[in-house]
């Protein structure tokens, strides 16, 4: 018997690359021309629905909450293809075209599995503990500004607003690694708790650098400040370190490898999530990945210009970017091996804070000028 | 419980596609896109016993590639849809066995891999021994060879996916009497 090996066939590769360059040319086409659309005929509408603030609220949660469950869809299928490419595989393949459906058929079989609740579990907090660690990254995404117009909720204190919710994540994790009555899930729960908690303060403290330089806490203002240099460019002497330190600490928050202690499978069974399954699991899956898409699009606001950019629309541009990001972070992700815990805490308190707060006193002082 | 005979044709996929001005809209029976979707996305327990792990590692690993037809390995049973027992049982280990395949959410499938988890295989004659895991699981689909080659073990894995595709949505692996519908893969099955 034998099997014809894809991988090692060039001009497969070759088709696969332009293949997918043709689709992202394509989307980016279409993205392009909505602005050419009669958006003026819908004002009536807008008018109407700017006018109720329920309607208006309950119409952009909606929109945020579609854009956070269909986004993902994505993100793990593309995830899953590139851990195939970084180790000379195809990643999924089989499932509608280039394994697109692939995400789709994982969810749609994760709803339709056995609910299992331990019988020793404490039931009320071990139902609600997928929740507690999605509603945080849910809300997170009110503040996150695509664009000058698409953004949600402008709030004032938008960097504020983002580190006061997304730390609850800790919450759900650690009410899932208890509620389970599992010595592995709370063992993961309370690596998670530590882990988040200790990278916080060097993450809080990058972002008030950027927080200083532009004399708002308003995510919009932020971006509107990069209007003709980016942060990144304009300050490099701090903001190059600063972004390594908030890159680094986005990967600790998000329990990606090297830091993915608390889900470490030849430590802890699967860590919190051990006694999840079905659908409660696909929530801690889907907050994780709803996650990472907000810490990359978080870096693209905060150093990187966010929307800014020429010829394409601002919308493109940033979620561009922040793809690009993504897919940084899966480099990092499926590159290096997992740290020890004892080294991972080490290396925030003694290395981290310490850079984070040297980094932090300069911008002050640029800032001062 | 009935088992549905029937596997999904081209022309029935074609009558679930509905025009609709700008595209196409597909409704299909709730049943049939559940199939679709366990069929697809069949997540195995990560656990090897002997010998034939390692062959299933290589199933798995960059040249043969599981993840193209969905399958990932997950460490938590309560994750798992399947379980490959990949290799000899010992008297002692077939609790802890059948302990993972009771932890594991409906609904169930398990492989035996290798002669040994099929039937017990060069060590047939021994006392300490299990001649078979479907002594006290029940078997989806028996992968003889020893250790069987990874295009035999897709094959199996294939005809698993055949199988869900033809199953009832509300069928329990768990209550199955054993032996009921066997699959065999080997050299001369
Ligand atoms: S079938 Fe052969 S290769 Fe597999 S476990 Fe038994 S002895 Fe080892």
């Amino acid at each position: 018997m034998s099997v014809r090996v894809y991988t090692s066939s060039k001009s497969y590769r070759a088709g696969q690359f332009f293949g997918g360059l043709i689709v992202a040319l394509i989307v980016i086409a279409i993205a392009s021309l909505l602005p050419l659309l009669p958006w003026y005929k819908l004002n009536p509408v807008l008018d109407f629905i700017g006018m109720h603030p329920w309607l208006n609220a309950f119409l952009k949660a909606f929109v945020v909450v579609n854009f956070v469950a269909l986004h993902v869809l994505f993100l793990i299928w593309l995830e899953r293809k590139f851990a195939g490419w970084m180790q000379a595989r195809l990643g999924p393949k089989h499932v509608g075209w280039q394994g697109l459906g692939q995400t789709l058929a994982d969810a749609i079989k994760l709803f339709l599995k056995e609910d299992i609740v331990p019988a020793k579990a404490d039931r009320q907090l071990f139902a609600i503990a997928p929740f507690l660690s999605f509603m945080p990254t849910l809300l997170t995404f009110m503040v996150l500004p695509f664009s000058a117009a698409w953004i949600a909720y402008d709030y004032d204190l938008g960097a504020l607003f983002v580190v006061a919710v997304s730390t609850n994540v800790a919450l759900g994790v650690l009410a899932a690694g208890w509620g389970a009555n599992n010595k592995y899930s709370i063992l993961g729960g309370a690596r998670a708790v530590a882990q988040l908690l200790s990278y916080e303060i060097p993450m809080v403290m990058m972002i008030l650098a950027v927080v200083t330089l532009s004399d708002t806490m308003s995510m919009k203002q932020i971006v509107l400040r990069q209007a003709h240099l980016w942060n990144i460019v304009a300050y490099w002497p701090v903001m190059i370190p600063a972004f390594l330190i908030f890159l680094t600490c986005a990967l600790a928050e998000l329990n990606r490898t090297p830091f993915d202690l608390p889900e470490a499978e030849s430590e802890l069974v699967s860590g919190f999530h051990t006694e999840y399954s079905g659908m409660r699991f696909a929530f801690f899956y889907l907050a994780e990945f709803a996650n990472n898409f907000f810490s990359a699009g978080f870096a693209v606001t905060l150093f990187f210009g966010g929307w800014y950019g020429p010829i394409l629309p601002p919308v493109v541009w940033f979620t561009l970017k922040t793809l690009i990001l993504i897919c940084v972070m899966m480099w990092i992700r499926w590159t290096l091996p997992r740290l020890r815990i004892d080294q991972v805490m080490g290396f925030c308190w003694k290395v981290l804070v310490p850079i984070s707060l040297v980094v932090y006193c300069i911008t002050a002082l640029i800032a001062l000028k | 419980m009935g088992v549905k005979e029937k596997p999904v044709t081209k022309e029935e996929m074609e009558s679930w596609r509905i025009p609709i001005p700008g595209g196409a809209a597909i409704i299909a029976p709730v049943e049939r896109v559940a199939q679709w979707a366990r069929k697809n996305s069949l997540w195995s327990l990560t656990f090897g016993l002997s010998c034939c792990a390692i062959e299933m590692m290589s199933t798995a690993a960059p040249r043969y590639d599981l993840d193209r037809f969905g399958m990932i390995f997950r460490a938590t049973p309560r994750q798992a849809d399947v379980m490959i027992v990949a290799g000899w049982v010992s008297v002692k280990m077939a609790p802890y066995i059948k302990r993972l395949y009771d932890q594991m959410p409906e609904p169930k499938y398990v492989i035996a891999m290798g002669g040994c988890a099929c039937a017990g295989g060069p060590y047939r004659d021994s006392i300490t021994i299990v001649k078979g895991v479907d002594h006290f699981v029940p078997v989806d689909v028996y992968v003889y060879g020893c250790p069987p080659r990874p295009e035999n073990l897709i094959n199996g894995i294939l005809k698993l996916q055949d199988k869900i595709a033809r199953e009832h949505v509300l069928t329990r692996n768990g209550d199955r009497a054993p032996h009921r519908e066997p699959i065999i893969i080997g050299e001369n099955a």
